[in-house]
């Protein structure tokens, strides 16, 4: 059987191995450690999409730590960057949901155009659909064409139903009118999936200010969960989508897809270390079944596989 | 968080003038800086270091050691370097054969469906007949996607969703191109991975058949350090002949642009600027310098400008301060340009220097919205006749109408006095309200662009909104 942590293993295996390659080859021969090495160990990590500011403060911890002589070989260091991401992480990256105590929990998705909020939210309805809870999903991209389509062959799929309005209608009725039906149908959780827009057109980052406010008018504490969908492969611009999105949505999680790729994901560690979002899930593939409960300890294990 | 290289490398050469000579090490310092930007805006390490490299070693020429402005000549040399690696100027479709087929390839979420469509409405207005075909067989409702976006622009797609064979959906439709004598036929694949074997080896078997004009990657601007890897996998599996960077509104600096254009040489083409079928532009190298730069864009804010405000508009206006007939309509009706043109914020993005002055005073483009509710509350005849306003029973309905304390409503009528006499003491104004389109008139009557625009009109603009404030 497929545990977790193989199957996250074997997403992630080729960008690990890499990065472990790369620190080899860097400090392998050397007799002993220049400048020149700690530049490319900074470009080893940089490549893992890490970004300028986590990647210097490790190169600068190793260096520190290899001129007082507590470490000498390049496992050494592998070991010592391991510990440090997972350092990096483990404050508060990894919290279960938290369900309702009473009526729908209700999750609202959101993030840039083709991050992959919908398929992420198809994913999850099928997670919890197998765990025997009944999921309702709210299409609330009424613009993007067949994105409305798109979800309700994801309710086909999992067998969840699926409230939908019209294209060009008010994502917040919908949105409304969505809690209403979780409540009086008894779903245990309610994924709510918006229309991707640039963090940078406020009126549109207004737009889900508007969704949530409404959204309050009928659960008072709902959204109990609001995600940013990241795409793994993005680079630096993900910290800014988050403070955005942070400011106009009050989002208290993330989800990074697309990790099955050759993207390394580093991404999530600048994310997490900068804002202090919990990594809720991770997105593996095209398949329904491709999603994973984020473990930091995995993950940075995972990164340094042989 | 995030620092642009040109004003980085102002603040490393400002600390250095008046010390008469630059040393070697001065110039390492900034090269440091210009790599760690770079970096921070998802350039390849790889490149990086190249890049540095080369920079480096002109910038310890005589040009720079020499001069009195280093920070100026420095900035030069990397703006000028980075437009080389962009590829000197804009390249454009090969579409001489009939039908020409283009094929449009890259990784799931990165914009090809939407793309596919804006480039056939673009393609569409230069007056070419257009096939658009559905060969995402993968990803739900993408079939679905292209249907409506071809409906709206009554532009044909050819789908079967009855199969899953790509090359026999692209085969039929190639027969219903030839039947129909179509000029253009766009190909939208399903997203992939750069490593997917089988379904890189799907777009070769397409790319056999169809003997493609034109194979586009459609690349996100917002791509990491993986740009390099996507770009030089789909190119050595296909031979690319070009790239489309997406999502070019966002504030991505965009550095994976740069990355995917040198490792694969093939040029960028487009670039898509929004959610709709018309935001859609060709590309051109040294506005993306820029960007990457951090040095603004005044050439596409003053295009933008243009598409917004009409010429004609604009004149009126200018006639009408300068006749001192300006009143609170036309205050109102430059409201709403500036909001189409996106608001103050948006607008200080785009210049140079914007970014730090947006920091510096806290711009706020709520601001705007209770000038405008003000405004709003007025009667027309208000409007008309300003003098009128001076009754306090007016001020107070009008504050009570917008929702703003009455003191707002004294402040604004107070500045647009300032800025009525402002405009009769100076015989010839340059700039209206906010300075928005009298500049571009000239600039666009001149037949110039940004480049031309002086440090001092710069400046100008600047302060005109910080008084607005």
């Amino acid at each position: 059987m497929e545990t977790i942590y193989t199957k996250f293993k074997s997403g992630l295996q080729r960008s690990k191995t890499l990065l472990v390659r790369n620190i080899q080859s860097v400090f392998g021969a050397a007799e002993s450690w220049d400048k020149i090495d700690y530049e490319q160990l900074e470009e080893a990590l940089i490549r893992t999409d890490l970004g300028v500011q986590v990647t210097r403060r490790i190169v600068e911890y190793i260096k520190e730590q290899y001129e007082r002589g507590v470490i000498h070989t390049t496992s050494d260091i592998i070991e010592c960057t391991k510990q440090l991401l997972y350092v990096f992480l483990s404050d508060d990256c990894e919290t279960p949901v938290v369900y309702a105590e009473s009526g729908p929990t209700v999750i609202l998705m959101v993030g840039v155009n083709g991050s992959g909020k919908t398929t992420t939210t198809g994913k999850l309805a099928n997670m919890w659909q197998q765990e025997g809870k009944s999921v309702l999903l709210a299409a609330c991209d009424t613009f993007r064409a067949a994105a409305i389509e798109q979800l309700k062959i994801w309710g086909e799929r999992t067998g969840c139903q699926v409230i939908s309005g019209k294209y060009g209608a008010d994502p917040a009725s919908i949105a409304f009118d969505a809690v209403h039906a979780a409540t009086a149908r008894k779903s245990d959780i309610l994924i709510i999936d918006t229309a991707g827009r640039q963090h940078t057109k406020k009126g549109l980052m207004d737009e889900l200010a508007k969704i949530k406010r409404i959204i309050q008018k009928a659960i008072s504490n709902a959204p109990h969960e609001t995600w940013l969908v990241v795409d793994g492969s993005t680079g630096t611009n993900a910290l800014q989508q988050a403070k955005m999105f942070q400011s106009s949505a009050d989002i208290n999680g993330l989800c990074i897809t697309k990790l099955d790729g050759t993207s390394k994901g580093g991404v999530v560690v600048a994310i997490h270390d900068e804002f202090k979002l919990p990594i809720k899930f991770v997105g593996l593939g095209e398949k329904e079944s491709d999603i994973q409960i984020f473990n930091a300890k995995v993950f940075c294990e995972a990164l340094f596989s042989e | 968080m995030f620092e642009n290289i040109s004003d980085k490398l102002q603040d490393t050469f400002k600390n250095l003038t008046g010390r008469g000579k630059l040393t070697e090490s001065n110039i390492e310092d900034a090269m440091r800086d210009v790599r760690l930007a770079l970096l921070e805006a998802d350039v390849n390490y790889k490149i990086v270091k190249e890049f540095v490299d080369e920079v480096k070693s002109e910038c310890l020429g005589e040009r720079v050691m020499k001069s009195i402005t280093p920070g100026q000549q420095a900035i030069k040399i990397v703006n000028d370097h980075l437009v080389q690696l962009m590829g000197e100027s804009n390249v454009a479709l090969d579409l001489s054969a009939k039908p020409s087929i283009i094929l449009m390839v890259g990784l799931q979420g990165g914009g090809k469906t939407t793309t596919t469509a804006k480039l056939a409405h673009h393609l569409q207005k230069e007056g070419k007949s257009i096939l658009m075909v559905a060969a995402d067989v993968y990803r739900p409702a993408a079939i679905d996607q292209l249907e409506f976006l071809g409906r709206d622009l009554n532009i044909p797609v050819y789908s079967n969703k009855g199969t899953s064979n790509v090359t026999g959906i692209a085969t039929t439709a190639l027969a219903a191109a030839h039947r129909d004598n179509v000029d253009v036929m766009l190909v939208d694949t399903a997203g992939r991975l750069q490593i997917d074997q089988d379904l890189i080896q799907e777009l070769k078997n397409l790319k056999q058949h169809l003997n493609p004009a034109e194979i586009l990657l459609i690349a996100d601007t917002a791509l990491g350090q993986e740009a390099v890897s996507v770009a030089s996998h789909f190119n050595d599996a296909l031979n690319l002949t070009g790239i489309v960077l997406t999502k070019m509104d966002s504030d991505a600096h965009g550095g994976a642009a740069l990355s995917m254009r040198k490792v694969t040489g093939k040029p960028i083409k487009f670039v898509g600027v929004g959610e709709k079928t018309q935001d859609f532009e060709p590309f051109y190298p040294d506005r993306m310098a820029s960007r990457i730069l951090g040095m603004g864009d005044v050439v596409s804010l003053v295009e933008k400008a243009a598409e917004t405000i009409s010429e004609e508009e604009a004149k009126k206006l200018e006639q009408k301060m300068l006749k001192k007939k300006y009143d609170f309509n036309d205050f109102l009706s430059q409201l709403g340009q500036m909001k189409k043109l996106g608001g103050l914020g948006t607008i200080l993005d785009m210049m140079p220097g914007g970014k730090k002055l947006k920091d510096a005073v806290n711009i706020d483009d709520n601001m705007l919205t209770h000038i405008e509710a003000i405004l709003s509350s007025m009667t027309p005849y208000e409007r008309n006749h300003p003098d009128v306003l001076k009754e306090m029973s007016r001020k107070k309905r009008i504050a009570k109408g917008s929702g703003r304390p009455v003191d707002d409503v004294q402040q604004l009528l107070k500045r647009f006095d300032m800025m009525k006499s402002m405009v009769s003491n100076h015989k010839k104004f340059p700039g209206m309200f906010g300075g928005g389109s009298g500049q571009y008139n000239s600039i666009k009557s001149s037949g110039q662009q940004s480049k031309t625009m002086s440090q001092k009109a710069k400046k100008a603009k600047r302060k005109k909104h910080k008084k607005k404030r």
